[in-house]
């Protein structure tokens, strides 16, 4: 397709000012692996909460506010599910974004990917602070709605400095951490649905608009 | 019409530092070369004649114990930016 050659330069100079301050090798597929991985994990905390003796009817701790016994190794095990899914969805999804970066030959750790970083982790580090103190106190089941609340919350925020998906990420991230928060009885549900279909929705996405044959297409 | 295009612009390497440095405050001479893709004297040549027309500003300083050279659009310099892409604008044709 022959262009005038205004719109091509427009076009070049748009493509500039984008990779310069956006961080574009987000790829996909880290978004599908975390999700998948997220799912997994969520499938092995319903088991062993199943699986567990204590009485689960206090949605607000799980069982886990009558004097710290049984329920107490329950938590435990949460807690240790949790923390592996979580590096296996980090390692998971930088392995992809490192493959895609490669591709793309822009810097994984240029200012952009900084800035990306930066404004993801401040909101992220003070939910995870904030989901220590609910367990600290005794009310491990607000922490599903909070941890999407916060990821929501650090998409949307981190949101100009990649992908325009990132945004209606965070957006979805929100809504069902909100309407989480008032159904605690369905927290894990909506955990797996937060970190694990719209990963794997939003990655998907990602990977069919701006990945699929771009190495034919991408001079 | 044309004659509202800056002659400054003409070259790509220029137009491109100067759209970098639309929309990024302080950009270094390392970040500049990645993104354009040029060599350093190419791109250290474009950058001096930006630098005469008061279009950019330059940063000299130590980050460590390296040199780092920074660059930053002027106000003027973000003016004529502009306004050469309105100038680009004009020149497409009406659909």
């Amino acid at each position: 397709m022959s262009q005038h050659p205004a719109h091509e330069e427009l076009a070049r100079i748009r493509g500039l000012m984008d990779r310069s301050t956006r961080f574009l090798s987000l790829s996909g597929l880290s978004g599908v692996i975390a999700g998948a991985v997220a799912l997994g994990g969520a499938g092995l905390a319903q088991y062993h909460m199943n699986a567990s003796p204590g009485p689960a009817s206090d949605v607000l701790t799980y069982g886990t506010g009558q004097g710290y016994t049984t329920a107490d190794e329950l938590l435990l095990t949460l807690i240790a599910d949790a923390v592996v899914v979580l590096f296996a969805a980090l390692l998971g999804a930088f392995w992809f974004t490192w493959r895609r970066s490669r591709r793309t030959e822009q810097r994984l750790w240029d200012a952009s990917a900084q800035r990306l970083m930066v404004n993801m982790l401040v909101p992220l580090s003070v939910g995870g602070i904030f989901c220590l103190a609910l367990f600290y106190y005794g009310l491990p089941g607000l922490v599903a709605p909070a941890t999407l609340v916060f990821y929501g919350l650090a998409l949307f925020n981190a949101s100009k400095y990649t992908l325009d998906e990132i945004r209606w990420l965070g957006l979805s991230e929100l809504v069902l951490g909100l309407v989480a928060l008032f159904w605690l009885e369905a927290g894990l549900l909506f955990w797996a649905l937060g970190f694990g279909v719209l990963h794997i929705f939003y990655g998907s996405l990602m990977y069919l608009r701006h990945e699929r044959g771009t190495r034919s297409s991408e001079a | 019409m044309i004659e509202k295009l800056n002659k400054l612009f003409e070259s790509r390497v220029r137009l491109g530092i100067m759209a970098v440095l639309a929309v990024n405050e302080w950009v270094d001479h390392v970040q500049l070369k990645e993104l354009l893709g040029v060599t350093d004297g190419n791109l250290a040549s474009h950058l001096t004649a930006l630098e005469e027309a008061k279009y950019v500003q330059v940063r000299k300083r130590f980050v460590g114990k390296r040199p780092n050279t920074s660059y930053k659009a002027t106000a003027a310099g973000a003016r004529a930016f502009r306004a050469h892409l309105d100038a680009i604008e004009q020149l497409l044709p009406r659909p």
